[in-house]
């Protein structure tokens, strides 16, 4: 497994190394798996209850499907870990966050300053998505 | 028009801070260049040819006098005294440093501006109908929409990284301004049979190196759904979206590829399930939006008479001047485009000028047109001539709205990094060519589009006359089209033939209008001649040998 540079858990995290998606639903004893950018988040949906850690990879940061993937996890009510692994950069991590990513580990290590200001920085959000916060239109509206 | 509450101001705000920072550690060096490119373009910011260009978002096309101000002096302060209006409804900036980027965006925010997401593989601009709340046959006036796709659109977590960048046009009247069918969602306010407001959603057109028109996905969406089903497609798209090859990265590859039944198929699957999730604001956020964009303070014994005894002006009158809803008013387009001029700029002291024009006249709003032009929406008919005097006396009298002068053109090779061929002395030697206001008169409408690479952004697919700009061995060369239309009856235009030098291109589109002078029937436009007698006549015309004397 890959160690976590930012968690936003206070459960111990799970040693288990992660397998890929095509090998989760045979391994029924597994409760870790990564997730690449082609592979389909639905896959995993029948497993839930016993999934503790999921890994999003993204190859190259530029590549968003790793999104689209945490919010169907967390909107199906998936409640383990989601780690973002791979090139994931200061700049990305306040929508990874809001799409339900709770633990980051890039490859290159982030620096911590600007890290934090990178997740503090936005006091109010637009949009209503797996991360809880109300949106504006929330606050307006009641 | 929209005012920003106190959320909207801190958003941008923050983006200016959030900006600041990351331009501070690009500078620094902690960001590479290929971190900081998908940043910086979420701002707008390109690198060009010879310097950094920044666009301004305008949304839905429409600001009010201050932030046209804010918008000419910008021009003043960063840049080298002009700005350039776009076929996105937006405006740009050629000459600005990236040091000087984040003090421009503060300058904007203090005005309720914002350059988010006018650039990069996210949701753009929303762009609209220039006449919307003046326009005599629209249901409603799209721009509350808009605006509510506004704030979805931004900074949206999910659609951050799309494969590719994202364009939404909303309309709400039968007549499309904006081109809605060519972008890669459109979406059409209607009516349904129970009298109730709805969308109807067209997904999948574009212009580019694969221009299609946008299939309807489905035909009534309702108004408290809007938001939901947005981010169904939006959802499809960034699953599924091709991102192994960026010139097929666009949601129309994949509408084409699997199919517009297929699409909607799993777009209605998602969006069942995003119904569940609460993502939707309230009807009450649309109804707080709703009275921004309530009718100004008409004069409702406002005169609907014109005098037309200066014959200057009832030229630019019949040309430039469109039916408001509201007697004894009318819908003012300024062209940006005179004769040798450059399609889209305009001098600080022009833009500072339609601001004041805007307040005095037109109850303090502007909108920035897809054809590049400036329109005043709601002037009262007893106060043209004013207007127009004002207007000619700063060169931007032109009377030319959709003639032949009236072109569209990218910046091509005097900017952009990605073009082939420039567009810009092209445009100038064609309205040069047809300078003569009574021959751009005999032509009446005539939509001429130039784009300098495939990329399409000068419109060309959908012009009665497109100009598309290659690179043959070397040497710019230029491929005419025939037959192309934005609008209710969108097509796409097909190419004559064989590609031309710069001057042998202006040779053939006057040999075009000469084909279309004397084949036409009454009452009929260069496109309804082209649609009539089919591309043979201009061909042969086009492409004929010139006689040998003696």
């Amino acid at each position: 497994m890959v160690e976590s540079q930012l968690r936003f858990r206070n459960d111990e995290p799970v040693g288990d190394p992660a397998i890929t998606v095509d090998n989760f639903g045979e391994q029924t004893n597994a409760a870790a798996v990564r997730i690449e950018p082609g592979d389909d988040a639905r896959d995993l949906l029948p497993y839930l209850d016993r999934l503790k850690l999921v890994e999003v990879n993204f190859p190259a940061f530029t590549d968003g499907r790793g999104y689209s993937a945490a919010r169907i996890l967390r909107e199906a009510g998936y409640a383990g870990e989601l780690r973002a692994v791979g090139d994931v950069l200061v700049d990305q991590l306040f929508a990874m966050r809001r799409c339900g990513f709770d633990s980051f580990a890039p490859q290159a290590p982030l620096d911590p300053a600007d890290a934090e200001a990178a997740l503090t920085r936005w006091a109010d959000v637009y949009q209503a998505t797996a991360d809880g916060r109300a949106a504006i239109w929330k606050k307006r509206h009641g | 028009m929209y005012k920003y509450d106190s959320y909207d101001q801190a958003m941008v705000d923050t983006r200016v801070a959030e900006f600041r920072d990351q331009t501070r550690r690009r500078i620094a060096g902690h960001l590479t260049e290929d971190q900081f490119k998908p940043l910086r373009l979420m701002n707008g910011l390109y690198l060009q040819l010879h310097a950094y260009m920044l666009r301004v978002a305008i949304p839905y096309g429409t600001l009010n006098s201050a932030q046209m101000r804010v918008l000419g002096d910008i021009a003043d302060k960063y840049d080298r005294g002009y700005g350039h209006f776009t076929t996105r409804q937006n405006i740009q900036y050629n000459w600005i440093k990236l040091d000087e980027a984040p003090d421009i965006l503060a300058d904007l925010a203090s005005v309720e501006m914002h350059a988010i997401q006018t650039s990069g593989n996210c949701i753009r601009n929303i762009s609209s109908d220039q006449y919307a709340g003046a326009a005599a046959d629209e249901i409603v006036d799209p721009r509350p929409y808009a605006e509510l796709l506004r704030q979805w659109s931004s900074f949206h977590p999910e659609f951050v990284t799309l494969p590719r960048k994202f364009k939404i046009a909303v309309i709400a009247s039968d007549t499309d301004r904006a081109a809605m069918r060519l972008h890669d969602i459109g979406i059409q306010i209607v009516r349904n049979m129970a009298g109730e407001l709805g969308c109807a959603f067209y997904v999948g057109g574009g212009m580019g190196r694969t221009p299609m028109i946008a299939p309807l996905i489905r035909d009534f969406v309702p108004l408290d759904q809007l938001i939901t089903y947005s981010e169904a497609c939006l959802r499809v798209y960034n699953r599924y979206g091709r991102r192994d090859n960026k010139y097929k990265a666009r949601i129309k590859i994949l509408v084409h590829e699997i199919g517009k039944e297929e699409y909607s198929r799993q777009v209605e699957a998602e969006f069942a399930h995003l119904l569940t999730q609460g993502i939707e604001p309230p009807i009450a956020e649309l109804e707080r939006i709703v009275p921004f964009f309530a009718d100004p303070a008409y004069d409702l014994t406002a005169p609907d008479a014109i005098d037309r005894s200066d014959p200057l002006f009832a030229l630019w009158y019949d040309r430039n001047c469109h039916a408001h809803k509201q007697p004894g008013y009318s819908i003012v387009t300024i062209s940006l485009k005179p004769v040798g001029g450059i399609p889209g700029d305009a001098p600080a002291d022009q833009i500072r000028l339609m601001a004041d024009l805007a307040r005095d006249f037109s109850f303090d709003e502007l909108r920035v047109t897809h054809a590049q032009n400036i329109v005043l929406p709601h002037v009262r008919k007893a106060d043209l001539y004013d207007v127009w005097q004002q207007l000619d006396a700063a060169g931007l009298g032109t009377a030319n709205l959709d003639g032949i002068g009236d072109i569209i053109a990218c910046p091509g090779l005097d900017y952009c990094s990605l073009a082939n061929a420039r567009s810009i002395p092209l445009a100038q030697k064609i309205s040069e060519r047809f300078a003569a206001p009574e021959k751009q008169a005999a032509i009446g409408e005539l939509k001429l589009k130039i784009s300098g690479c495939i990329n399409a952004c000068g419109h060309h697919h959908a012009g009665h006359i497109g100009i598309l700009g290659v690179d043959k061995k070397g040497v710019e060369n230029y491929q005419l089209s025939l037959g192309g239309c934005e609008g209710a009856d969108t097509s796409l235009g097909k190419i004559t033939g064989p590609g031309f030098d710069e001057d042998g291109i202006v040779d053939a589109v006057e040999k075009s209008t000469e084909v279309y002078l004397s084949q036409r029937k009454d009452g009929e436009r260069f496109l309804d001649t082209y649609r009539r007698i089919g591309m043979e006549p201009f061909k042969e015309a086009i492409y004929a040998k010139e006689p040998v004397n003696g």
